[in-house]
């Protein structure tokens, strides 16, 4: 064993104490310090924390930290070494279940602790998944892949063609379903490139995560895997879908197209919402509901087409009041292709912008704009503001998401740099990325402390 | 002690120390007190009165998950079983999307934690240098969670009872658990209004060698709680749980003791109840039952639908059954009392309704049970059908197949246990000293580092405010006021009712006998206060204004006693020639 395995996560007076006294991790010691004395395993220390106490596990499983600095006298017992790891069986294989292929690629679906960070890490494999969700195994015969383990904000555009070239090559391989885990923070952006990188799947896409991770009791990732799971196996829904709780009680599961879907809450475990739009379906632990019938039908036959093509020359500007033109230059000088705005409205920014706009498109930047607002669509003629900006070559982009139009910006600046085509690309839906109409149920964020609400809330489990 | 409910023979019995140490009798208490803060613990919440009022409603289930160390706590994996839904019940003033679990932690509330050191300082604990918190998983639903966020102040501490020294094994400072507003089958309702509010846990060892020596001690740590000024007071600020085990026994936590004055029958009970168990062990040995004598399982749906007996009266349907399972060798062995008004069949029917849900009374029939004469034909059926004999046990049960199928396996898994003695329970408290099965009696595998919140450096000047902050120790004070001639009961109420705080600044600076001054403070001002005189204005001031001038005669305390109550504007008979009205009705 190497020093650093004994003295794990050790440093400074920390590591000097253990060292001088001889004691390496997980012994059993009893530590005095100018407070008493106290007995337990030292664990482990967060490579993060600071490097003079020692932590010990009492034998009650309480974990207390001690000053390396006050220690006077350490006595060992021996080791007891811990090896945290999710027990493993092996995965069931029934000819007559549906085939479902899951790739990992990070999050807290399927998550254990580390040490080095005092955090939780992704950890699955079947076994593992089997271990933990048993109720799996009555839906599919699953076989697992890592593809990655990253937290979802360090996915970018090289694991986003790996993972839809992967996508493609298991949906050719035959398997009935695919289901990707996904840390909840960028599975958005996720789900909207896949949706133009994996086009006419002939079976559904679902992408899950978990807002709780899954070391803890109430945690909503096994709910959120059997959901996605059940709809990988079963659904006749053959499109890009996030798969995340309905309400935040372990009620139901909602399945949201993959280019109107975002997260709209930090912590909450009914983050995700469809936005200007209804939701695909609802799935609860024995069957998938559709709400719609517009979706595209699960067709064993039809081939996938695979466009994993990435220019990472995008940028997305979330406009402010008085912001200065300098960004733009910025940009401009910087080589970014493509920009998309966040506009205010329906579709605005300043004055002062104008100029570097206009040098911008002149210099072959393709300028798109959304709305902040979220719902609604951009409608640039109300104003002046908006006829001067399309004057300028601005192309408002409908209701498709400030996220979503920068990811398929991205996408489409690798096909072509032709201003007509790049707009083409652009204003061409290729998975509801851009609706035609927004129905009257497509907004509803209910305000809470209204009577009608309380009433409604109090006859309804959130 | 508060002990108006146990008489002298009672405490006597309860405190006879040759009967206790032929039993093996140990005691250790967990007492819990929530600390006097405006917030909650880990959010900005504030603490407020409970109130049975909601404004929406949350559903969860919990799974267990892996320790720290790579284990499954038993608690958990037992809870599981029982697939309750969880409901949860909000108030928009007093939770937050916190105490809901669907938002992090925010900071330790430190208010919260300069309080429980004040705790820690007068406890001698070894405080810790740097906090850690801690996950303990609570799958019964307690805590939305599934764990209740919970740390380490200190260990190895002590405090003197009675002149004796009790070691306090830690003090934790942690969130308060849920309010339970039902259970029935399988769904659990809880009220999340006390939900997080800080609660200090005092663990004491298990030095306590009688029930009565256990509520004394409870008691000192009570009056610590009140003199330390940092604990919350009234109904359901406080609990305690007791931990009770003899030799040749386990240790058994009593949960949810309400007040003291229940705990030494508790205490006395659950020890009888071990020492049957032990009996119950040996009288299987040497009838040779074996672990694998309770293997078989009969499907008796059929019979049982023709019988009117009430634990198989159900509402029979597709998806119910009724099966039997066979005991060997155990005739007899149900009907064994092990606790006031209960046999060893309550304790097999309690695991029943936990863990398989069917909470119907009866939940089962069995073949010891004198009520259940009528079904002898049924037990004969299954006898002869698992080729038993009338030497065996039989036991019944009915519900949702599902449900019936847990039941059957807990039924084996308690006769087994049966064989082995004791077997690790936490249990309730009933009135009248009994107790029943709660859940498996969790571990340290349930325990799991706080991955949300980084540790907390504690720093001397941490420790030096927590000292300041410390009055004298309880049992230093409490022996001045036992010279002082006050009696143990006194000296009690001095600390639970917060009067001795005038009493200390009263004490000092007047020429009254302090047997007199606790007697105005403890009897006479709620007198008078009952009587319609208003009390509010009785403080130090007062008192030593009316009785602190050192040169005046010697107060006899009905001197002491009209003097105060003129002060407040009222008169009494004794002092005949001021008393002009309403003399008759006011006695001392």
């Amino acid at each position: 064993m190497s020093n650093d395995d004994l003295f794990k996560g050790y440093r400074g007076p920390g590591r000097e104490l253990l060292e001088r006294m001889g004691v390496a991790v997980w012994s059993d010691v009893e530590v005095t310090t100018d407070k008493g004395s106290f007995r337990g395993l030292i664990l482990p220390r967060s490579e993060t924390a600071d490097d003079h106490h020692l932590v010990l596990k009492l034998d009650t499983g309480y974990n207390v930290g001690l000053d390396a600095r006050v220690v006077t006298a350490m006595k060992s017992f021996g080791r007891h070494e811990a090896h945290y790891k999710i027990p493993e069986k092996d995965f069931p294989y029934d000819p007559a279940k549906p085939n479902v292929k899951l790739f990992g690629t990070g999050g807290t679906i399927a998550s254990r602790l580390d040490y080095r960070t005092g955090a939780v890490i992704p950890a699955f494999s079947p076994g593992e998944l089997y271990g933990s969700v048993p109720e799996l195994a009555d839906i599919c015969n699953l076989k697992t892949e890592k593809l990655y383990a990253v937290f979802s904000e360090n996915m970018g555009p090289e694991q986003y063609i790996g993972l839809a070239k992967a996508v493609a090559r298991e949906i050719e391989n035959g398997v009935d379903g695919i289901l990707i885990g996904h840390g909840t923070d960028t599975m958005s952006h996720t789900a909207a490139i896949l949706s133009f990188m994996v086009q006419d799947p002939p079976v559904p896409i679902v992408m899950v995560g978990s807002q709780r991770s899954s070391d803890r009791p109430s945690s909503d990732a096994a709910l959120n895997l059997i959901h996605g799971t059940l709809t990988a196996a079963t659904s006749d829904i053959a499109e890009v879908m996030v798969c995340m709780f309905g309400p935040t009680s372990d009620e139901y599961g909602l399945l949201h197209r993959g280019t109107r879907v975002r997260k709209m809450h930090s912590s909450y475990r009914s983050t995700f919402r469809t936005i200007s739009d209804i939701p695909l379906a609802l799935v609860d632990r024995k069957v998938v509901q559709p709400l719609r019938s517009d979706y595209r039908r699960r067709c064993p036959d039809r081939k996938v087409k695979l466009d994993a093509v990435y220019d990472d020359r995008a940028t997305i500007l979330y406009y402010y009041p008085g912001m200065k033109p300098d960004l733009v230059d910025g940009l401009i000088d910087k080589g970014y292709r493509g920009i998309v705005i966040a506009g205010t409205g329906l579709g605005h920014v300043n004055k002062p912008l104008y100029p570097a706009l206009e040098r911008a498109i002149a210099a072959g930047v393709h300028v798109f704009m959304t709305v902040q607002t979220l719902w609604g669509y951009t409608q640039m003629y109300v104003y002046d503001t908006g006829r001067d900006l399309m004057e300028l070559g601005v192309v408002p982009a409908g209701n498709m998401l400030p996220e979503v139009a920068f990811m398929k910006l991205g996408w489409a600046l690798a096909h072509s740099d032709d201003r007509d085509e790049v707009r083409r690309i652009m204003l061409t839906p290729v998975a509801g990325d851009i609706t035609e109409r927004e129905p009257p149920d497509a907004y509803l964020v209910l305000q809470g402390g209204l009577p009608e609400v309380d009433r409604f809330v109090k006859g309804h489990r959130m | 002690m508060d002990d108006q409910n146990l008489g002298p023979d009672s405490q006597r019995r309860y405190d006879d120390r040759e009967f206790y140490q032929a039993l093996g009798l140990k005691c250790g208490l967990e007492m819990h007190r929530q600390l006097d803060t405006t917030h909650k613990l880990f959010c900005r919440c504030p603490v407020q009165p409970y109130t049975s009022e909601y404004h929406a409603e949350i559903l969860r289930h919990m799974r267990p998950t892996l320790s720290e160390l790579g284990v499954y706590d038993p608690t958990a994996l037992m809870e599981f079983k029982t697939k309750k839904d969880v409901v949860y019940r909000l108030h928009r003033d007093t939770v937050c999307t916190y105490e809901m679990d669907d938002a992090p932690p925010f900071g330790l509330n430190r208010g919260a934690l300069e309080r429980a050191m004040v705790i820690g300082v007068m406890l001698n604990l070894n405080l810790v240098d740097e906090l850690h918190i801690a996950r303990k998983q609570y799958l019964d639903g307690s805590i939305p969670t599934g764990f209740q966020r919970t740390t380490i102040l200190g260990v190895g501490g002590h405090m003197m009872v009675d002149g004796r020294r009790i070691d306090i094994r830690q003090l934790g400072l942690e969130e308060d658990s849920c309010r339970e507003v039902s259970d029935r089958g399988h769904r659990r309702t809880y009220m999340t209004d006390r939900l997080s509010i800080p609660l200090i846990e005092i663990v004491t060892e298990a030095q306590m060698y009688t029930p009565m020596e256990a509520a004394r001690v409870g008691s000192a740590i009570r009056r610590l709680c009140h003199l330390s000024g940092v604990c919350r007071t009234g109904l359901g600020r406080a609990r305690q749980d007791v931990n009770v085990s003899i030799a040749g026994g386990t240790r058994i936590e009593i949960k949810g003791v309400g007040s003291l004055r229940e705990l030494p029958a508790l205490v006395h009970y659950e020890a009888l109840r071990q020492k049957a168990l032990l009996e119950m062990r040996d009288t299987a040995r040497s009838r040779g039952i074996q672990a694998d004598g309770f293997e078989g399982a009969v499907d008796v749906t059929a019979m049982a639908r023709r019988h009117r007996h009430p634990a198989l009266n159900i509402a029979w349907g597709t998806g119910t059954s009724a099966q039997a399972i066979v005991l060997r060798g155990c005739a007899g062995m149900l009907a064994t009392p092990t606790g006031p008004g209960r046999t060893f069949g309550d304790e097999v029917s309690d695991r029943i309704r936990i863990i398989a849900c069917i909470d119907r009374v009866p939940n089962m029939a069995w073949s010891d049970d004198p009520a259940s004469f009528e079904l002898t034909e049924l037990f004969g059926a299954v006898r002869q059908q698992a080729g038993a004999s009338p030497a065996d046990a039989v036991v019944v049960v009915a519900g949702p197949a599902a449900d019936v199928a847990t039941a059957i396996s807990e039924v084996r898994i308690r006769m087994q246990e049966m064989l082995e003695g004791v077997p690790r329970e936490t249990r309730r408290s009933l009135r009248g000293g009994g107790t029943r099965f709660e859940r498996v009696l969790p571990g340290p595998d349930r325990m799991y580092p706080d991955t949300d919140l980084p540790p907390i450096v504690l720093t001397e000047r941490d420790f030096e405010r927590a000292r300041a902050a410390s009055p004298e120790p309880l049992w230093d004070k409490e022996t001045r006021y036992a010279v002082m001639g006050l009696s143990p009961v006194q000296i009690e109420r001095l600390f639970t009712t917060d009067a001795w705080t005038i009493f200390e600044a009263v004490a000092a600076r007047s020429a009254l006998r302090p047997t007199i001054l606790a007697y105005l403070l403890l009897d006479w001002v709620p007198a008078l206060g009952r009587r319609g005189v208003p009390t509010v204005e009785v403080d130090a001031d007062l008192l030593v204004r009316l009785f602190g001038d050192a040169g005046a005669v010697q107060w006899t305390q009905k001197d002491a006693a009209a003097a105060l109550a003129q002060a407040l504007g009222h008169a009494v008979h004794w002092v005949g020639k001021n008393a002009s009205n309403g003399t008759a009705e006011v006695g001392a």
